[in-house]
């Protein structure tokens, strides 16, 4: 089975990333540009057959290890 | 008429202590306005009196110490950071303050945006940052844990050091228990100017404008400055929003802005956001200027939707600045930030009337005296207890300790495999040490040494502070810190001017921890008097605690000195093979061992007692004079103080410290030493090799010169023992016929530079 | 002769390029003008060469060196690229080159993930050209890095491409200009620390020249290529 993962700042955290990319499309002309958030993106292979076990373990991985809780949110699917 | 908002809590008495304030202070609060505050007054109180804003535990000791001197240009509170006159018409600004709570919590933003916010305090002064420095103190390096710390820590001094472009050169780090929970995060940063262009934190001028410029304000460390004034607990996990983001590159755009704009005449003040953002900054540039100030906080640019008053002005956003600007100038102003990607507002202007007016949509929501909410904070002088561990640790006798093995040589590499102890390039090497290109004397040696191209003056700079010597005799080990901070700019051919200090300790309200506190306090104002070196500002950081009790209390120093001359740059590793090796010794006291608080005596014997090294102010500056003259005489080819692991952890540095990469350098150069003159006062071989007394210096000079370094130090008074020869691929020492010590350099280097490795890599 | 040194927001390493250049212009008896250039300059004075320093321009977010290509004086770098004038670009200078497609590859995150500031050797791979006529062909040069993201990568046919019409400038090595893998600071494919346009009148590298362009910083290997760039200049 395999994970996606995705992790982004939450959204009352401050990007730099993301603004200064923002800054840079407005100068670019596009005009019509609204937020940029930038965050990163993981992919799990999961030795698992079991959806909900290796939901449940992604949730576990991703609040450990993948996301600081203080600052960073995550999303996730599972693909067989 | 001062108005609540409808969405405004009602204020009871749990909200007041909510808001860190006791119910006397909410008494004199309301002395002030002369009625109950509104919620958003209340917010304002409780930054302005928490501890790091308004000093209200410590500043009454803080007024001990010496802060004059005909170097200082501007003293100690003043404005954002003390000024130092450096001579030609330039000056420097310099400033150390802490950001460990916030690193404990989210290590690399925590010490990103600690290396920020010290840094606006040097360019809001109107100097160009030059030099970064840290002081660092963890947990031991064998838990998991402590690692992530670490390399959290660095890589968030380095992300925004580097990207800011600004040096980061020097500091220490000590990895001890003590600090298991509760890391030390210290930042140091210093700016040079001309004189004549000093700014001023003030608001003055009836009608001038009050521009904001920088990032958005968000919701991010709101309460943050009460944060850093309450103990870590599991509660305060889960206040973790209180933790900023740094923006270096929005900092650098900010740093660029405010330097040309000080090239300029359009202002009359600026001052930054830090501690207390947006409440602070119009407070202080208000109360400094002897003013009012109005702002409307709907004007100020906001990060996210629907924010109120309250937290506007109490959000800790990083990365915003307060600029008082000259009415019929505001376009000229906008100019210049327009040119940096900048977006300044008007959010408000200078009056008269004294008073901090907060307005939002039109409707004023605070009032508030600005002088006597700065000025007329709370201040406390709570009760101090001298602790009891101290009689049983005094009490150590050396005598309880078994004698040592005979394998010496064991021992020295064990101590200079302690991360203490050891290199620190894993560290520094993160960090860009080189950009400016004026670290003419690359980490490693005693002291930091920075030629300021743009004045083309030399610096010299060294962060120290032993927190073990300070808990078992804190003004000792404090007065420590002071002479050995004086003691490596000595070494590295300078004369200490100035230092900043950064008071680490436990909780204030514990009274055997303010006695800590009040002792630490004489002991570097002691200090600070017997080397002319007056403190030109800093911080305190109380709190350093967590339920299973404090960390050692860490009065940490940085101390600047100049050097007048390039020739007289000295560093700490010896040159050429047939120098002679003299140890210059200050105090020659031969009952004082100097092995209580040891690295020795904690490491090799599982021991935290004893009494601290014995330092006597006037022994150590003779000690430090002679040094010095003899310097500047050029007969100096090395110089190393002995500090954490004593006179053989001293003598092997010597031997090995010689950063790699330079050719012109001898990379490796062994010696053979004598100790037996040393051994005449100090008898005992563990303490003659690892004992850590002070006003000790090694020094190598070309053998010719001999006689003139005995003279010097024979009429001031200093010993001055020859002990051996450099040359060689080993260490020996040698005490009566018999050798103590025979070692590889080169294994003994290897030992050293792969202690933090080692020392990583070993779990309990 | 002129020298442009491009300032791009949160480039860091102009005042050392402007320092160093003039100095050593003046130490040479040559008579230079070097400038800022800010990067909303789109048509500028004519210049004779542009200097890309180092630094975070615009904070190195997204990829270093991927907002500053667009930048207006890029275009202007450019044409004058074209124009087979020359162009050094040295840390964040040489990963704008790259992002802008003047030089081939990429540089990207450090091996060991961290940022790496030291000295360190460069073998000089060839010395027929405006960069490096100042020194030996093999010649050992001690100059420092100091870069989280100078991990040089090129696929197996740009590197054979740059292998085989000897467009590698400089790579790191030993002490004795062993090229090995142990002294690779930062994994970079082959060693490379710099590389040359075809022509080779642009030059890209990690190493800072600039940092080590005088005695007392440690090392005043760094003075030859600027020297080398500045009497070609003056031919």
């Amino acid at each position: 089975m395999k994970a996606k993962i995705y992790v982004t700042l939450k959204q009352s955290v401050l990007d730099p990333q993301g603004k200064t990319v923002q800054r840079a499309l407005e100068q670019m002309n596009y005009k019509n540009v609204g937020s940029v958030r930038i965050g990163r993106f993981l992919e799990v292979e999961l030795n698992c057959d079991d959806e909900k076990k290796a939901a449940e373990q992604i949730e576990e991985m991703s609040r450990k290890l993948f996301v600081n809780p203080n600052i960073e949110q995550f999303r996730y699917e599972l693909e067989k | 008429m001062v108005e609540s908002l409808p969405k405004d809590p009602l204020i009871t008495p749990e909200l007041i202590a909510d808001h860190g304030l006791t119910p006397e202070e909410y008494e004199r609060l309301k002395g002030i306005l002369k009625r109950e505050p509104t919620y958003t007054e209340l917010g304002i109180f409780s930054v302005m009196w928490s501890e790091h804003c308004s000093y209200k535990n410590s500043r009454k000791q803080l007024k001990n110490f010496p802060t004059e001197g005909p170097q200082v240009l501007i003293k100690a509170g003043e404005e954002n950071a003390g000024v130092i006159d450096v001579g030609d018409g330039w000056a420097v600004a310099f400033k150390v303050e802490s950001h460990n709570h916030p690193s404990a919590v989210e290590p690399f933003q925590g010490a990103a945006t600690g290396v920020g916010g010290i840094l606006r305090d040097i360019f809001t002064m109107g100097a160009r940052p030059v030099i970064n420095m840290n002081s660092l103190r963890f947990g031991r390096p064998n838990s998991g844990q402590v690692q992530q710390l670490v390399d959290g820590v660095v890589g968030g001094i380095a992300h925004y050091g580097n990207c800011m472009g600004i040096p980061t050169i020097g500091g220490d780090v000590y990895y001890d228990e003590t600090y298991e929970t509760n890391c030390l995060v210290n930042a140091f940063s210093l700016g040079v100017m001309k004189i004549n262009e000093i700014q001023r934190g003030e608001a003055t001028g009836v009608g001038n404008p009050v521009f904001y410029v920088g990032a958005a304000t968000g919701k991010d460390g709101i309460h943050g400055a009460t944060f850093a004034s309450t103990e870590l607990t599991e509660e305060s996990e889960a206040k973790r929003s209180s933790v900023q983001v740094g923006d270096p590159f929005m900092e650098k755009l900010l740093l660029e802005a405010c330097l040309e704009l000080f090239q300029t005449d359009h202002i009359v003040g600026i001052q930054d956001m830090g501690a207390a953002g947006l409440t602070c900054s119009t407070c202080e540039t208000a109360s400094r200027g002897g003013s009012g100030v109005e702002i409307d906080v709907a004007l100020v640019p906001q990060r996210e939707a629907n924010m109120t008053p309250y937290e506007i002005l109490l959000s800790e956003s990083q990365e915003r600045m307060l600029v008082i600007v000259k009415k019929g100038r505001e376009e000229a102003v906008h100019k210049i930030f327009e040119k940096w990607d900048l977006h300044a507002v008007e959010i408000g202007h200078v009056t008269d009337d004294g008073l901090m007016r907060v307005k939002y949509n039109g409707k004023v929501v605070a009032e508030i005296p600005a002088r006597e909410i700065a000025d007329d904070a709370p201040l406390y002088d709570p009760p101090a207890t001298k602790p009891r561990y101290l009689k049983a640790v005094s009490a150590w006798k050396l005598s309880e300790l078994p004698q040592p093995g005979s394998d010496m040589t064991g021992i020295l590499t064990k101590l200079l495999s302690e991360p203490t102890i050891g290199s620190k390039k894993d560290i520094y090497r993160r960090y860009d040490h080189m950009v400016r290109t004026g670290t003419v004397v690359l980490p490693g040696s005693d002291a930091a040494v920075f030629w300021m191209r743009e004045a083309d003056k030399y610096l010299s700079l060294s962060a120290d502070c032993n927190g073990r010597y300070c808990y078992l005799d804190p003004v000792m080990g404090s007065r420590i810190a002071v002479a050995e901070s004086a003691r490596n700019i000595v070494c590295s051919g300078g004369r200490p001017l100035a230092l900043t200090d950064c008071l680490n300790f436990g909780n204030p309200t514990k009274p055997e921890i303010y006695w800590q506190f009040k002792a630490c306090v004489e002991g570097l104002k002691e200090g600070c008097e017997a080397f002319n070196t007056p403190v030109t500002g800093g911080n305190v950081s109380f709190y350093n605690e967590n339920p299973e009790g404090a960390i050692d209390p860490t009065p940490l120093v940085v101390m600047v000195g100049q050097i007048d001359k390039k020739e007289h740059i000295t560093t700490q590793w010896f040159k050429k093979e047939g120098d002679v090796v003299c140890l210059l010794d200050g105090l020659q006291d031969d009952q004082l061992a100097g092995i209580g608080g040891s690295e020795y005596l904690r490491r090799i014997h599982d021991l935290k007692t004893g009494c601290p090294p014995v330092m006597e102010l006037e022994k150590e500056k003779a000690l430090q004079d002679v040094l010095l003259e003899a310097i500047r005489s050029g007969i100096i080819r090395s110089a190393h103080d002995v500090s954490e692991g004593g006179l053989a952890v001293c003598a092997a540095e010597c031997c090995f410290t010689a950063p790699m990469e330079l050719e012109s350098e001898a990379v490796v150069l062994g010696a053979k030493l004598d100790f037996s003159p040393v051994a005449r006062r100090t008898p005992r071989h563990d303490a003659l090799l690892f004992g850590e007394q002070q006003s000790r210096v090694i020094v190598s000079l070309a053998p010719e010169n001999l006689t003139a370094l005995e003279e010097m130090a024979g009429k001031a008074g200093v010993q001055c023992d020859l002990l051996g020869t450099v040359g060689g691929g080993e260490l020996t020492i040698m005490v009566n016929g018999e050798t103590l010590i025979k070692g590889e350099v080169k294994e003994l280097g290897k030992a050293w530079r792969d202690a933090y490795a080692n020392a990583a890599k070993t779990s309990e | 002769m002129k020298i442009g040194i491009v300032v791009f927001p949160g480039s860091n390493c102009d005042y050392d390029c402007l320092t160093s250049f003039s100095r050593l212009a003046g130490e040479e008896g040559l008579r230079a003008e070097t400038k800022y250039v800010w990067h909303k300059e789109s048509a500028p004075e004519t210049f004779d060469a542009y200097v890309l320093p180092g630094g975070f321009s615009y904070g190195d977010y997204l990829r270093c060196g991927a907002i500053a290509r667009f930048s207006p004086i890029m275009e202007e770098v450019k044409a004058h690229a074209e124009a087979g004038r020359p162009v050094i670009g040295i840390c964040n200078g040489f990963q704008i080159l790259c992002e802008a497609g003047l030089l081939p590859g990429a540089l990207y995150m450090n091996r060991d993930l961290n940022f790496i500031c030291e000295h360190v050797f460069l073998r000089t791979e060839r010395n027929d050209t405006i960069f490096t006529s100042e020194c030996r062909k093999g010649e050992v040069l001690n100059i420092p890095i100091a870069h989280g993201e100078g991990n040089y990568y090129a696929d197996d046919e740009t590197l054979e491409r740059l292998e085989g019409e000897n467009l590698v400038a400089f790579r790191y090595c030993t002490k004795d200009g062993l090229v090995k893998p142990e002294v690779n600071p930062n994994g970079s494919r082959n060693n490379i620390a710099g590389i040359f346009n075809k022509e080779r009148t642009i030059l890209g590298m990690m190493p800072h020249p600039e940092r080590a362009a005088e005695i007392g910083l440690g090392s005043d290997d760094g003075r030859k290529i600027i020297v080398s760039l500045l009497k070609s200049l003056a031919k």
